[in-house]
């Protein structure tokens, strides 16, 4: 028996390798060397002559297969007992279940033997039968067989045990023996020892690390037979990526104008005939669009057109005038009255107050001496402080009227009694002024606060030129103009209101300059003046803004008004010009301030030459005279030269109107329309229109009491106020009533003597309104009548023109009433001429009837002689 | 003269009421003639010939057979009118 263990040898140098035997048991056939079913047997050639299969000539090699019978061997063993050769397999052969056992040639001793004997019935049929290759065939062929059938879903069966849980045991691990268990300790001694630990590579030495690389060994192949493999559909992927250049940032701009045609590219396309075409078929196009727009809006929104926006209905009801304070000085205003009342042009909440003595001319001239001795101001309240004024200024008498400059406003020029103009610079107490209305507590001024500073006046007019009345108006000319000696408007090159206008009873109109007047040669007499004023004026620190003119101010235009139709003059208490610096204020003129410096400029502005003066096209030089007689005289400042004495005259009125009984007190223009003016009389108030001639467009029914005042409202074109002497205040809209007041109201006991309005800021509209008693009420204006609605200035106008329509026509009327009059009156004289004549006769009278009737006769027989109904024979028989 | 023509038919529509100024233009957009100044020519006429062109270009789109006679331009202020001319001039005018 051949052993088949080996022992392997891995190939190679294994100098440095520790070997174990490692044993490869390979699957060997049983320990007797061959299978249960082989029996290997000697056979003698004596036994192989018997049986026939001798070596080499029965069989041989390639036929090494003989099969005995049973029964010889059988017999065999009988006849020869122990020494037969099959003496070993007796009992097998007894057993064996079929006659014919087989015998095989073992020519190369498999076995071990040259013959062996096949034990096994099925083995017998295996070896004879094809090998094992050839049951594999079969199974492939089996198994092809099944595969060329249509598969069907496997019905289930029972599991059939074909071996394959051998296998799984097989594999699986399992405990053979319990586990072994090692106790490792080290020495006593050595635990809890301090440790050293250090670090070992692995590579060096030896016994660093086992290794165990694999390697290919020729000997083995193993065929794969079966594979995992695992597909997955999946989608495409990509990645891409793009980076972007960082570049050195840079600015870039592109700069282009427009194109265009030069001058002869253009003519030539204009002269081109294909223009003319083009643009002679387009208008055509162009004109009835523009006439659709022309004939109407069509976008035009009717509907929110029509109303009123921002709730006329917002319920504010409140349409009285709303006391909001009122001033009283105790220690001035005792027996006094306010003449004139002037808002501070930018200073809000300030209100300058003239206060006059109330006394009549008689009791003026009794009492002169003692009113020498009580001067008059002009008063500053502010809102902050009721009770005590701000400012005071003095005046050499009472203050009929005053205003302040509108280029600066610290500049106030004031018309006094005796005739003569006065000129204040409160420059020096302008912060006072605003301080206190700021609210800020000055501890610097705290001496001066409980007593108002007086300033004095700056100037005053020579009286000797000046007015011999007091004078009743005053006004600024505006800054854009400046009149020349002749009264021509020209520019004004200083931008600098510097030009005054007064009128008094005494017929003139007087025009003054602020600057020092042109001529040299009075210097001398100037500077004498001067020097000899010098020690009055300057204890008090009056400013120097006006020296040049204290008491050498003469006009510099003398307008006389002399009377139209007859001789006489009128004598002015109001004026109004059309470009006026009082009924419009404008806000925003007195900002030049912050340029310049404190009253400077007046002494430095020179009046310029005539040469240098551009006249002014624009500006109107009529002015409207309110006089003391009731008329209201329009006429034109312009002086003319007479060319016989060469004195400048003035010219004669151009209109005049005698609509009030008695003296005219206010003549006001309109804020809103520059040609409305508003004349108010005693009795009586009138609405005129500039260039209207034929007399006023509206005329108020005569009152009860007599109105002394009347004011327009500054944000409403259409209303206006009217003082009364009963202290009540009419106020009248145009756009409700115009026959009476919309409404009245009682503000005080006494006269009111002036009424100004102020516009606080837009919530608030303030009116300010003096009486004859030196109490100054400030009225809060309620919301109806500040707030004007859209075309209520459109509809004032219409109102305005259809009233001057009115005038025209009636005027037209007066004049065909009077033709006809002369007709009926011409008629009349003739009838009256006529009846004159004597009667005629009664026998005249009866010829001519039988004339008549005879005539009648005669056309009677005609007609039927035509119609052919006549006989000829009657005719005159009928008769 | 054919100038004059011209100028007399831009003078006659100029009088009318409401016209602020009147433009022409070649197919490109370069003014030729203006009543207004230069700056406010040069703006107009940019603006306008791209509004033009647009829709111009639209009417044609829609139908083919179709052209721009008359483009209004309403605003709350004005009018602008423009008329177009057959790929020669065009001719606008304020209103």
């Amino acid at each position: 028996m051949k052993s088949n263990w080996r022992i392997l040898q891995p190939p190679g140098n294994h100098s440095n390798c520790i070997f174990s035997n490692i044993y490869l048991i390979t699957v060997t056939p049983s320990p007797t060397g061959h299978p249960d079913y082989i029996f290997p047997l000697v056979l003698t050639s004596a036994t192989q002559e018997l049986f026939g299969c001798q070596a080499d000539e029965d069989v041989t090699g390639e036929n090494p297969y003989k099969l005995l019978k049973k029964e010889d061997i059988i017999k065999d063993m009988k006849t020869r007992a122990s020494v037969s050769d099959f003496s070993p397999v007796k009992q097998l052969v007894l057993d064996y279940p079929e006659d014919e056992l087989l015998l095989v040639f073992d020519r190369d001793f498999t076995y071990g033997q040259s013959f062996y004997l096949v034990l096994t019935v099925e083995a017998k049929e295996n070896i004879l039968k094809p090998s094992v290759e050839g049951d594999e065939e079969q199974m492939e062929h089996e198994e092809k067989e099944e595969e060329m059938i249509v598969p069907k879903t496997p019905e289930s069966h029972p599991w059939i045990s074909l071996g394959s849980e051998q296998e799984i045991k097989e594999e699986s691990v399992t405990e053979s023996r319990p586990r072994l268990r090692y106790k490792i300790s080290p020495l006593q001694r050595r635990c809890g020892a301090p440790v050293c630990f250090s670090d070992r590579s692995a590579q060096d030495g030896k016994e660093g690390f086992v290794e165990c690389p694999s390697y290919q060994d020729k000997s083995f192949s193993i065929r794969e037979m079966e594979k995992h493999t695992a597909i997955q559909a999946s989608s495409d992927t990509k990645n891409s990526s793009t980076q972007t250049l960082w570049k050195h940032p840079k600015n870039i701009w592109t700069q282009y104008e427009p194109r265009e045609f030069s001058l002869e590219e253009k003519e030539h396309h204009l002269r081109s005939k294909n223009l003319k075409n083009f643009i002679t078929s387009v208008l055509i196009r162009f004109e009835i669009s523009l006439q659709q727009n022309y004939i109407t809006d069509v976008f035009c929104d009717d509907w929110t057109a029509l109303c009123e926006d921002e709730g006329a209905l917002t319920g504010k009801t409140e349409t009285q005038l709303k006391e909001y304070q009122s001033f009283m000085d105790l220690h001035f205003s005792k027996e006094k009255t306010i003449s004139h009342v002037h808002w501070h042009p930018t200073i809000s909440g300030v209100i300058a107050v003239a206060m006059t003595e109330r006394l009549s001319l008689e009791e003026r001239i009794d009492n002169s001496t003692k009113l020498l001795l009580n001067p008059s101001y002009i008063l500053f309240w502010n809102f902050t402080d009721p009770i005590n004024p701000q400012l005071q200024l003095e005046c050499p008498d009472d203050v009929l009227c005053f205003q302040f400059c509108p280029s600066d406003p610290n500049i106030i020029a004031g018309g006094c009694m005796n005739g003569q103009i006065v000129l204040w610079d409160i420059s020096a107490h302008v912060e006072r002024l605003q301080d206190t209305r700021s609210g800020g507590k000055n501890i610097s001024n705290k001496l001066d606060k409980n007593e108002t500073p007086v300033v004095r006046y700056c100037a005053v007019s020579g009286i000797e030129n000046g007015h011999k009345a007091p004078i009743t108006d005053i006004q600024w000319l505006p800054e854009t103009f400046e009149l020349s000696k002749l009264g021509i408007p020209v520019e004004n090159a200083s931008r600098v209101s510097v030009q005054l206008v007064t009128c008094a009873p005494d017929c003139c109109v007087l025009f003054w300059d602020l600057r020092p007047p042109r001529v040299v040669s009075h210097s001398l007499t100037e500077v004498k003046q001067k020097s000899e004023e010098k020690p009055l004026e300057n204890p008090h620190g009056v400013p120097n803004t006006f020296k040049h003119l204290n008491l050498t101010w003469k006009p510099f235009i003398r307008v006389s008004l002399p009377k139209l139709g007859s001789s006489g003059e009128y004598s002015p208490l109001k004026f109004s010009l059309r470009d006026n610096t009082v009924d419009c204020p404008s806000g925003d003129k007195p900002l030049q301030n912050a340029e310049r410096e404190e009253g400077c400029g007046f002494a430095q502005l020179r009046v310029p030459s005539a040469k240098q003066q551009k006249p002014m096209e624009n500006i109107s030089t009529k002015l409207y005279v309110g006089t003391e007689d009731g008329e209201l005289v329009y006429t034109d400042w312009k002086m003319e030269k007479d060319n016989d004495s060469g004195r400048l005259l003035s010219t004669k009125p151009i209109h005049r109107f005698l609509v009030h009984d008695t003296l005219v007190n206010t003549v006001t223009r309109s804020p809103f329309f520059k040609d409305i003016i508003l004349t108010v009389g005693s009795f009586s108030f009138a609405i005129w229109k500039e260039g209207v001639t034929n007399g006023p467009i509206l005329m108020s029914a005569f009152s009860r009491t007599m109105r002394t005042v009347g004011h327009w409202s500054l944000s409403r074109p259409a209303v206006f106020f009217i003082g009364k002497e009963d202290g009540s205040i009419e106020i009248w809209d145009l756009l409700q009533n115009t026959h009476e007041p919309s409404q009245s109201q009682n503000i005080s006991s006494a006269a009111i003597t002036c009424i100004r309005t102020s516009c606080i800021s837009s919530k608030q509209h303030l009116l300010a309104v003096s009486d004859r008693l030196g109490t100054l009420h400030i009225l809060q204006i309620p919301w109806t009548l500040r707030r004007s609605s859209n075309s209520e200035r459109q509809i004032v106008r219409k109102y305005f023109e259809k009233e001057e329509e009115r005038l025209e026509y009636f005027e037209k009327r007066q004049i065909k009433h009077e033709k006809k009059k002369k007709e009926m009156e011409a008629e009349e004289q003739r009838k009256k001429t006529e009846l004159v004549m004597p009667l005629k006769q009664e026998e005249e009278l009866e010829a001519e009837a039988l004339k008549e009737y005879e005539q009648f006769l005669a056309l009677e027989k005609d007609i039927l002689k035509n119609m052919g109904l006549l006989n000829e024979t009657e005719d005159s028989s009928d008769m | 003269m054919l100038q004059a023509e011209v100028e007399e038919t831009i003078k006659r529509i100029q009088s009318q009421k409401g016209v602020q100024g009147i433009i022409i233009v070649n197919a490109e957009g370069i003014p030729i003639k203006s009543t207004l100044d230069n700056s406010s020519t040069v703006q107009y006429a940019g603006n306008v010939h791209q509004l033009l062109m647009k829709a111009r270009g639209m009417v044609r789109d829609i139908d083919p057979q179709n052209d721009l006679t008359f483009l209004r331009v309403r605003s709350k202020k004005n009018e602008i009118m423009i008329a177009p001319g057959i790929e020669m001039y065009t001719q606008f005018l304020l209103g």
